[in-house]
Order: C-alpha cells, then sequence, then structure tokens
C-alpha cells in the first residue's frame, strides 16, 4: 500500500490484492493489525532554521527536534515527564540540582552523550553572541543575565558546572519546583562535540541521540520533505513502531488535507477550517479530536483608554459576557474547541475549571449590557476610537472566528466593533512590542512545557516577554513568584490558581477557548494518538 | 474595384471553395441606388464617434448590456431599495449556514449574515473597485502605451521600460507597502484598492495599447491623414486610437472582474478592504471556508459578479463593432 | 536589427537597477520589524534581537543594504536568507519547477484560447461564441482559490484521476492540472482577445482579395486572418509569462508545489530583503528577454512594422 504515493495504478492493484486476500481470509498483517515495517508520511512544514535545538523555535521544526533528539526527559501522551538521558535529577532546595545520566547513551555518530553535550549546548544557547532564538529558555540558571545581556561575550553561565562524564549540577538564581518539567522541551537537548563549531552545516543533517535519525545526508529536501528513519541505538520510552517517519512539507492544511482523504498523506494533525464539518464524514472512524496545552484570547492592552481603570475593568467583563463562546465553538469550530473556564489549558496538573471569578467567563448579554452602563456612569466610552480585534493573515485562519466574536460584541453591546487583519504576523508582533497597537489583539499561547506556569509567568507578569496587554499588578507578580518558589510543583499550583482569581477579575485577556487538535488518518495507517501538545505521537503508529 | 465587373458573386464562390463566403459585394437589394443618391453631398461629416454612437443606439446587444449596467449602478446607490435587512447587521450564529427562510429569500452565510442584504449591500463598494480601477488602468496605461507604440525610438525605450520595472514588482509587495503609507494606514478604503490596482495594472494595459497602435500606425490610412499634412498627435487621436482600442477594450472589460475578484484574493492576503466593508470579493473570501457545506454562500456574489461583468463585456462588444465600419451589423 | 536587440540588451541595465532599488526599497519601508518574524510568537530577548540585526545588516541604512548586495551580486554571492540557506540553492531548487509550470501554462492559454478564439469569431453570434462566453465569465468571475480547489477536489480526490499535489521533482503529468488551473485567466484573455481580432481582420480588405485571388477559406483564415490577428494575443502572452512564474502564489499553495511565487510571498512576509531582491531580478531578466522576443515578433508577423 504504500506504492500509493508513487503510482496510481499500483494502489488500485493492490486494493484489489488486498481485498481478494481478504475473501480468501488469509490476510496475513491485516489480521495482526501491527504492521511496523511501515513509513509513516506524515504533515509538516519547512523548519525556519538550522536544526540546531536551540534556534528552534516553530513547530515546523520543532516536530522533527522531537524525534532525531532526546533530552533528559520527554513527556509522555498525558504530559507527564519521564527519563530519557537522565538517571536522575535531585534536588533539596528547587534550587540547585544534580543531574546524573544513564551509562552508554551515544549519538548516532557514535559519540557519547556525557554531562558536556548537556552544559555545552545549554551554554551556546544562552550567550547572546550566538544570537539564539529559544534563549530565554535558560532565564533561571544562574549566570544567565551575564551571558544573555546585548552585545555581551560572556560564554558561559556560572550555574551550570560539569561533575565528571555522567554528573552535572545546575544551580538556579532562585527557587523554581517546577524547573525539571521545562527539560523536555527542545531547548534543552544535547549536542554532539563538534556540532556547535559550524551549526549550519550540523543543522542540515543534524546528528542526535532520539528515537529517529535522518534517512541519509541530504534527507531535509528543502519545503518537500524530511525522511526520517528509527534509530537502532535507542532504547527508552519512545521507540519507533514503524520503519520510519517522512514528513512531507505543506504550505496550507487544506491541500493536505486533499491529500489525507486520497491516502497520499499517512497523518494529518490539523484539519482545516474549511473542512471541520466534513472530516467525520469523509474520514469515517479515522479521525481524533483530543485536547492539548494551548488556549485562544483576546489580549486588551491597558494603554488603550477606553479599556484602563475601574471603567475600563467594567468593560472588560461586559465584553467577556458578551461572548457566546459555548455556540461559537459549536458552529464555527464544529465543537472542536472548549469553551475557556480560565487562563491556561484542561489538559494540565492543576487545573481547576470552578475558579472564583470563572462566572466572568459565562455567556450572560443582560449582565454585559448592566456592567457597560455601568462603566458608561463612570465614565463615558470614547466613541472616536472604536474597538478592533487585530489579527494576522498570513498564517493560520483567524478571520472566522474573529469575525463571530464581532458579531457577538455587536449584537449584544450595540457597539461598533471589527477585525483588524494585518498582513504579516512581524507587522501584529511590532506593534504589540513597541506597545502602539491601537485596539485588542488575538493571542494565544501553546505550552512549552506541561506546566500551569508557563501560562501565566510569561504573558501576565509585568514586563515579561509576552505581556501584550501591558498588565502590571504587583500583587499578581508576588504570587507567580511564590507559586514558582512553593516546596512542590502541587504546591505551587494551588498559588497560581490564587494568582488566576485577580487574572478573571481583572481581565487583561478574555480568554476565549481551549484548543482541541482534530487530526485524522489514512485507510494504510492505525495506533494514531496525540499527545499533551497536541502533536501527534509519531514513534507510535503502525502500518495496517 | 474587379469584383464589380462580376455581377453574379457567386460564380467566383463556385470556383474557389466549397465553404460559403461572406458577400464581398452587396446585394443590390441592400444598397438602394436612391438612397445612395439621395446622399447631401455637402453635409458636414459625421465624426467616428458620433457615426459610432448612432450605431450603438440601435444595437440590441448594447441595449441589453447598458440596462444591465444601469441597474447595477442603481442597486450600488439605493441598496436600501432591494433588500429589508440593514447591512451588516443581525448576522446571528444560529442561522449559520441555513437555507432560504420568510424574508431572507436566499439564505444565511456561516456567520449567520443575510446573503442578499450582503449581495445588494456590497455592490457598491465592488463596483467602485472593478469600475475606477478599470478606468485608471486604461488611462495611464493608454496613454503611455499609445505614445510609446506611436513615437517609438527614444520615447517608447523609456516608457516601456518603466512599465517593465513596474510590471516585475510583485503585487503582494507592492499593495503592503502601500496599505502602509500613513495616508492609508487608518482609513484603508476602496480607494486605497484603487490605487493599488492601477499602480500594478498599468504596465499590462500599455504594452497591449502599445502593441495596437504599433500595428495601426503603419496602416495606410494613417500615412494618408499624415502625407495630408495632419500633426502627428492629431493622427494618433483621431486616426490611430479609434482603430487600435478593440483589444483595449477586450483586456479592460476582463480586467474589471478580475480587479473586483481581486479584492477577494487581497482580503485573503489581509491585504483587501476591511472586513466591516461589505463587497462580494469580501464575501467570497468568507464563503470559501464553507464551500463544501454551504455553496450558496458563494453562489449569489458569484452571480452577481458574473452578470455585471457579462454587461459590461457585451458593452465592450458593442463598442467595438460600432467604432469599426467593416464588422458593423447592417 | 541586431543593432535594435543590442540597444535592447543594454537598455536591461537600467531596467534592472531602477527595478532592483525599487523593490529593495519597498522592502525596506515593509511595516514591522524583521527579527520579530524570525523571533515568532514568543519574541527573542533583547540580546538576541541585536545579534540577529546585526547578522542580516538590518541596522544598516537601506543604501547601504542595497550596496551590499550589489556587491555580492557582482562577485556572484546572493547572499543567504533569513533561514540562513545560499539564496543561489533556493534558486536553482525553485525555478525549474516554476519554468515547467509557466510554461506549460502559457502553452494551454494560448493553444486552447486562440483555437476558441478563432472558432467563437468565426462563428459571432453563434451557439458556440455564446458558450465560450459563459465558460470565459466562469473563469473571470470564480476566484481561482475556489476553482482551483474544486478542480483539485473532483480530479485529484473524488475522481481520482491524478494526485490531488504534485510531488518535489513533478512530472509532466503531474503538472498538467496545476498549468491548466494557473493558465485558466489568462486563457480568457487569450480567447476574447482572438475573437475580437479575429473579427476585425476577418472583414479587412486583404481578406477580400485573399478570397477573390481564389484562396481556400482554410488558407485565407490561417495564413492571413489569424496571423494579422496575433499582434495583441502575442503582445498579452509575452507579458503573462513573467505573472505565470512569480505570481502563481495560489495555484501553488493549492497544490503544494515548491515554486517561485510561494517562495517569493513567504520572502515578502519575512521581509527579506536579499532574498526577495534576487528573485524579483531573475523575473525581471525572463520577463524583458520575453518582451524583446514579442516585439521581434511583430515585424514577422506584420511587415509593415519595421525596426531601426
Amino acid at each position: 500500500m504504500r506504492f500509493a504515493r508513487n503510482s496510481k495504478i499500483l494502489s488500485v492493484a493492490a486494493i484489489a490484492a488486498f481485498t481478494l486476500s481478504a475473501c480468501g481470509g488469509g490476510s496475513d498483517e491485516a489480521a495482526t493489525g501491527e504492521n511496523t515495517d511501515a513509513v509513516i508520511v506524515v504533515d509538516g512544514s519547512e523548519p525556519q532554521n538550522p536544526l540546531i535545538p536551540t534556534s528552534t523555535n516553530e513547530v515546523g521544526g520543532g516536530a522533527i527536534l522531537d524525534l532525531v533528539f532526546a533530552g533528559l526527559v520527554s513527556y509522555d501522551a498525558e504530559g507527564a515527564p519521564q527519563n530519557e538521558m537522565a538517571e536522575s535529577i535531585e534536588t533539596e532546595d528547587a534550587q540547585n540540582y544534580t543531574i546524573t545520566l544513564k551509562e552508554g547513551k551515544t549519538f548516532t555518530n557514535g559519540d557519547p552523550v556525557t554531562a558536556s553535550s548537556f552544559v555545552d549546548a545549554w551554554n551556546y544557547g544562552a550567550a547572546a553572541k550566538n544570537a539564539q532564538l529559544s534563549s530565554y529558555f535558560f532565564e533561571s540558571i544562574a549566570g544567565y543575565d551575564e551571558a544573555a545581556a546585548e552585545g555581551s561575550t560572556v560564554e558561559t553561565m556560572s550555574g551550570l558546572t560539569v561533575v565528571d562524564d555522567r554528573t552535572f549540577t545546575v544551580a538556579l538564581s532562585q527557587p523554581e519546583s517546577d524547573w525539571p518539567l521545562r527539560l523536555g522541551y527542545s531547548a534543552f537537548y544535547p549536542l554532539p562535540e563538534g556540532a556547535l563549531a559550524d551549526p549550519a552545516t550540523f543543522g542540515e543533517n543534524p546528528v542526535g541521540n532520539g528515537p529517529y535519525k535522518f534517512a541519509a545526508e541530504g534527507a531535509w529536501q528543502h519545503n518537500q520533505q524530511i525522511e526520517l528513519v528509527p534509530n537502532d541505538e535507542y532504547e527508552g520510552p519512545q521507540e519507533a513502531q514503524n520503519a520510519g517517519v517522512t514528513f512531507k512539507i505543506y504550505q496550507n492544511d487544506t491541500t493536505a488535507y486533499q491529500d489525507l482523504i486520497s491516502d497520499n498523506l499517512d497523518v494529518l494533525k490539523t484539519i482545516p477550517t474549511s473542512d471541520i464539518k466534513n472530516f467525520k464524514n469523509d474520514l469515517g472512524d479515522r479521525w481524533i479530536e483530543s485536547p492539548y496545552a494551548g488556549n485562544q484570547t483576546i489580549a486588551i492592552p491597558y494603554y488603550l483608554e477606553n479599556w484602563d481603570g475601574e471603567a475600563g475593568k467594567l468593560r472588560r467583563q461586559a465584553l467577556s459576557m458578551a461572548i457566546n463562546r459555548e455556540e461559537i465553538t459549536d458552529v464555527i469550530f464544529n465543537k472542536g474547541r472548549t469553551p475557556a473556564k480560565e487562563f491556561t489549558a484542561p489538559v494540565l496538573d492543576g487545573f481547576s475549571e470552578d475558579l472564583p471569578g470563572s462566572e466572568n467567563l459565562e455567556y450572560n448579554p443582560e449582565q454585559a449590557k448592566e456592567l457597560w452602563a455601568e462603566a458608561e456612569a463612570l465614565e463615558p466610552y470614547d466613541t472616536a476610537e472604536p474597538l478592533t480585534i487585530a489579527y494576522n493573515a498570513d498564517k493560520g485562519d483567524h478571520k472566522t472566528w474573529v469575525e463571530a466574536v464581532v458579531n457577538n460584541i455587536k449584537n449584544n453591546l450595540g457597539i461598533e466593533v471589527s477585525g483588524k487583519p494585518y498582513a504579516t504576523f512581524k507587522e501584529v508582533r511590532t506593534e504589540a512590542t513597541e506597545q502602539t497597537l491601537t485596539g485588542a489583539l488575538r493571542s494565544g499561547w501553546q505550552a512549552d512545557y506541561p506546566s500551569l506556569a508557563n501560562f501565566l509567568g510569561p504573558i501576565y507578569t509585568t514586563g515579561a516577554g509576552s505581556n501584550d496587554a501591558v498588565y502590571e499588578n504587583p500583587e499578581f507578580d508576588a504570587k507567580v513568584s511564590e507559586g514558582l518558589a512553593a516546596e512542590s510543583v502541587e504546591a505551587g499550583n494551588e498559588t497560581m490558581n490564587e494568582a488566576q482569581e485577580m487574572l478573571l477579575e481583572d481581565l487583561p485577556a478574555l480568554p476565549l477557548w481551549y484548543q482541541v487538535a482534530q487530526g485524522g488518518w489514512s485507510t494504510d495507517v492505525e495506533n494514531v494518538d496525540f499527545g499533551w501538545n497536541g502533536v501527534p505521537l509519531y514513534y507510535a503508529i503502525t502500518g495496517k | 474595384m474587379p469584383e464589380l465587373e462580376t455581377d453574379n458573386p457567386s460564380a467566383v464562390r463556385m470556383k474557389t471553395s466549397a465553404y460559403p463566403i461572406e458577400h464581398f459585394v452587396a446585394d443590390l437589394e441592400e444598397t438602394p441606388v436612391r438612397a445612395t443618391d439621395s446622399a447631401v453631398s455637402d453635409a458636414a461629416p459625421r465624426s467616428l464617434w458620433g457615426e459610432a454612437w448612432r450605431n450603438l443606439r440601435k444595437q440590441p446587444l448594447f441595449l441589453i448590456s447598458a440596462f444591465l449596467i444601469l441597474l447595477v449602478i442603481f442597486v450600488a446607490l439605493f441598496p436600501g431599495l432591494f433588500t429589508n435587512e440593514p447591512p451588516n447587521e443581525n448576522c446571528l450564529l444560529e442561522n449559520s449556514d441555513g437555507g432560504p427562510a420568510p424574508g431572507h429569500p436566499l439564505g444565511f452565510t456561516q456567520q449567520g449574515c443575510d446573503i442578499l442584504s450582503r449581495v445588494v449591500y456590497g455592490t457598491q463598494s465592488s463596483l467602485t473597485v472593478g469600475l475606477f480601477a478599470t478606468l485608471g488602468v486604461v488611462v495611464i496605461g493608454g496613454l503611455i502605451g499609445a505614445l510609446a507604440g506611436f513615437f517609438g525610438g527614444w520615447v517608447d525605450a523609456i516608457l516601456a521600460r518603466i512599465g517593465d520595472i513596474f510590471f516585475a514588482l510583485p503585487l503582494i509587495l507592492g499593495a503592503i507597502v502601500v496599505v502602509q503609507l500613513p495616508a492609508f494606514q487608518q482609513n484603508r478604503n476602496v480607494w486605497t484598492l484603487v490605487l493599488i490596482l492601477v499602480a500594478f495594472g498599468w504596465p499590462q494595459l500599455a504594452r497591449i495599447t502599445r502593441a495596437a497602435v504599433i500595428e495601426v500606425r503603419n496602416a495606410d490610412f494613417v500615412t494618408a491623414a499624415r502625407s495630408l499634412g495632419i500633426s502627428p498627435l492629431a493622427a494618433l487621436v483621431r486616426h490611430v486610437i479609434p482603430n487600435a482600442l478593440a483589444p483595449v477594450i477586450v483586456i479592460a472589460t476582463i480586467s474589471l472582474g478580475t480587479f473586483i475578484v481581486a479584492e477577494s484574493t487581497l482580503s485573503f492576503l489581509g491585504i483587501g478592504l476591511p472586513p466591516d466593508v461589505m463587497s462580494w470579493g469580501n464575501d467570497i473570501f468568507s464563503a470559501k471556508s464553507s464551500l463544501r457545506s454551504n455553496p450558496s454562500a458563494i453562489f449569489w456574489p458569484g452571480l452577481a459578479l458574473s452578470i455585471t461583468v457579462l454587461s459590461f463585456i457585451m458593452l465592450g462588444d458593442a463598442l467595438r463593432d460600432a467604432l469599426d465600419p467593416k464588422a458593423r451589423k447592417r | 536589427m541586431a543593432w535594435y536587440i543590442f540597444r535592447r540588451f543594454l537598455q536591461l541595465i537600467p531596467v534592472f537597477l531602477g527595478a532592483t532599488l525599487l523593490v529593495y526599497f519597498l522592502v525596506f519601508s515593509l511595516p514591522g520589524d524583521a527579527t520579530a518574524a524570525i523571533c515568532g510568537e514568543r519574541g527573542c530577548t533583547p540580546g538576541v534581537v541585536a545579534g540577529l540585526r546585526e547578522q542580516y545588516n538590518l541596522d544598516e541604512p537601506f543604501w547601504i543594504q542595497y550596496l551590499l548586495y550589489l556587491k555580492g551580486l557582482l562577485t556572484f554571492d546572493l547572499g543567504t536568507n533569513f533561514s540562513g540557506r545560499p539564496i543561489a540553492v533556493i534558486i536553482a531548487e525553485v525555478f525549474p519547477t516554476t519554468a515547467k509550470l509557466a510554461l506549460m501554462a502559457l502553452a494551454f492559454e494560448a493553444v486552447f484560447g486562440i483555437a476558441f478564439g478563432l472558432i467563437a469569431g468565426m462563428r459571432k453570434g453563434k451557439l458556440f461564441d455564446s458558450s465560450v462566453l459563459v465558460l470565459s465569465l466562469i473563469v473571470i468571475a470564480v476566484p481561482i482559490f475556489v476553482l482551483g480547489f474544486l478542480m483539485q477536489f473532483l480530479i485529484g480526490v473524488k475522481l481520482g484521476w491524478t494526485d490531488p499535489t504534485v510531488s518535489g521533482d513533478p512530472t509532466f503529468t503531474e503538472l498538467l492540472l496545476p498549468a491548466v488551473v494557473l493558465g485558466l485567466v489568462s486563457f480568457a484573455y487569450v480567447l476574447r482577445l482572438t475573437r475580437t481580432s479575429i473579427i476585425e481582420n476577418i472583414s479587412a480588405d486583404y481578406v477580400r482579395t485573399a478570397t477573390a485571388k481564389g484562396l481556400s477559406r482554410k488558407r485565407v483564415v490561417v495564413v492571413h486572418v489569424l496571423r494579422n490577428s496575433m499582434i495583441p494575443v502575442v503582445t498579452f502572452l509575452g507579458a503573462d509569462l513573467g505573472a505565470l512564474m512569480g505570481g502563481a502564489i495560489v495555484t501553488e499553495g493549492i497544490f503544494n508545489v515548491n515554486g517561485v511565487g510561494l517562495t517569493l510571498y513567504r520572502a515578502v512576509l519575512n521581509g527579506d530583503g536579499p532574498m526577495v531582491v534576487s528573485i524579483v531580478t531573475f523575473l525581471i531578466l525572463i520577463f524583458c528577454l520575453a518582451n524583446l522576443l514579442v516585439d521581434l515578433l511583430y515585424a514577422w508577423l506584420d511587415p509593415r512594422i519595421r525596426y531601426a
């Protein structure tokens, strides 16, 4: 059946043969259903940069790295960390960690995986002179500030110390109990010796230690496909159940979907919006809806006059109650999203759907009108600056849902509001960074690592990198720090949820819904499942 | 002329080919001798355009297309007369992708808006974009192309090369930049779009005009006019341009349609009309996401667009016929 | 003639300089910070941003960036794009596929457009004429992203005659459907242009003369009418080649063709100056050569036209 990709005629012949043998009742592989000899073709997007773990900050490259490399830990389907290279990660004060590596692990070029493989890669990633995009992931490590400062020539972080080949220690600049949770993220992957001498060349044909490896030199055919084959040396929780994974690079999901329903593609991880009403019909039982750690929000900057102060807070609440999340997720996404109850995501440990203040996210047009009127009494709404919701048109399909939200607000509050498309993502980002937005901004977060803190710290603390609403609340900041420093992740989560209550009251952003991965697969494969981050568990997919 | 010596044209026909051939000598009954005889020899000569207008008025093709165009313009000016639904309001998701209902004869879009209302209210911006972009392209492209083709030499070299530079520019690049000019950034509207389409559309029309003018400028009647002493410019305006119009009309009428559609593609790229401006292009683009589940959302704006384009193509055909005495229907 | 061609080649130089300068200027004035595109949703630390700006000369004023680019060009070094890949390699990857696709689309619109236009013009007002009018209306009124999607869905998915998308190094048959989709709108132009020209010429004096001379109708139509009707059509086709190569964004997206249009589009979105200018440079060359060829064809099609 794998021939289908190359020739239609062969595939028809294969189907015929298949049917015949099924009639005879003697089908060998079909009966067992566990064909591990199949090469799985999945959809991917072109990695934006050479495949260096610390310079990859987008999903296209991330998916490849996650298969080619293995970090200290990886995440299982539920997002729980499991040891990969690490034998143990120990701490007594949540600030000083001792990491011991398993014995005998190697890269596919035969080099051993040592403490230096990690420490050197991390130092390289953090140092400003290397301009690595994921540099901020190392911010908790002591000495990061010196290495990452603008124009710095410092090449190492003082917090990292190699003890011996299999042991190194990490000192953080402050206690953070959820720090080990982050270690499965791609920025923390090790690199073989010599990789960093010529990163651009290495990134074309990366040598890793993960469950897969490049099929050959030049397996990355740019903008076409990337061929991976199992790494036989790999032993661990993600062992390959197939004979390889080929990422076919698509420019858009609609096109990939056409390939999926004609069996030219085995797994599609995102059903396009245009087929959200058809895919269950088209695919029979070959689809999955799997919630993952991501959400969609609308951030409203505080530097907009209408949305600041006490009246601003009331207006934010009114706006939030005027949006019928239930109906939009039902109609526009065909139930492919879940209405938001708070600011993180349900798949995470510590999630709670009935935090005090979550009623602000319930649809309630009457109260919305009352709150709006209340705000009007405090301070009249400046109609010269009507509300807009900015979104970018170049990636993702945001227009449809933004329009639905706009209609909701218009119908329920009777104010002037419209969507504001930007041609490019970078325009929106630039305006958000420079704080020159003239309206609200579609926003959202996909977890880098499975932790509540990841949804709060980087977005809502004062001065944080993605704080587009420019929310400044010292009490909130203190709560988040307290949560991070808690002695255990569980204890920290409770504090995090207390911090969330402030967000639910203030609404720097309006949480809309939680992401659900909607994916499908062809008639040639089975055992398709999605992980906690919405990415298929590629290693587990088998042929039919 | 030798043909006149044969009183039976069909005799010639028999000799040459089995195909029926058009008459190249008018039948006697078609040219009443008395009418010719009664011609007033000292009457003022009718201008080419006057002649064309006289002809145009009698053509059914022209009458139909003119009626349709007036109708579309009327809808654009007074949309309220054609639908009771207020524009851009009452879009309820509970009506999403709904079929025809009382008061909503064409059904609903994915956002639950009344399709009829959107098509009617979208006429204005779509027609403005199509009409004025075409006009701009014809004026600028036509002028530059005509000058380049007629004068040749260094005039041609300079004008045609400027055209090349503009033609080679990616439309999106230009559009993204123009949209962000301070003058347009805050109030992006149909005129921004017209400007973009004209700025990047004129070289094509210039090349076509240039070719047509090059072809005509060597014709005998131009040489004759020139040898009678009229100035080059007068020859260009009075003799060359009217005879070079046919391909220009074709390109212009089709472009009218493609400009309206281009608005949709530009919206797709986030540089078209703002989403709260209703237009056929915006509707067609929005309907794309429900193409398989609700084809009527794309059918109706598409139909409105087709009718508009059709009427302009017919008008162009009629105008061309009227300007060309040889092909004129009797 | 030789002198004329030589002069036209000389004129390429100012066109090239003008166009690259203009393009570079436009890319430079694109809104948004180019590093914002590189850094993505999460943003980068100030240290990283500074490093990136230095790496891609983003802090230099516009004309220095342009001169740096020209200097690279003269030493046959197109530089690298924002992903760190050599631009020359990318161009070598995408141009062959796009050239194939564009030439096929051009052939499609030329052959079918002229043939249909010829018949429609000969039978003006008859059923065939009206049918092709409706056909061209559909092609004009339905955007290519809808038409292309529908054709892909029907032919590629429902009927299964071809694969819905093309492979990395596409064959002739794989490109048939994309080429037809790409050529559709221009097909309508060619058709209407041919039709009108035929109608103009069929009643011309020389046709009467030729018929009177006793030439067969077929010969009159093909040798005289068609040849004399070709000038606007050839002009259109020549100018269209450039548009087909650089502007096939939507078609390439639908059929997943790794081509010039999409590469250019992505580069524009990312504000990747050197990449945009390099591609546009190649497009200008192709475009100018096609136009030169067309201008030379005029003299062949109509001997009255001469070049000095």
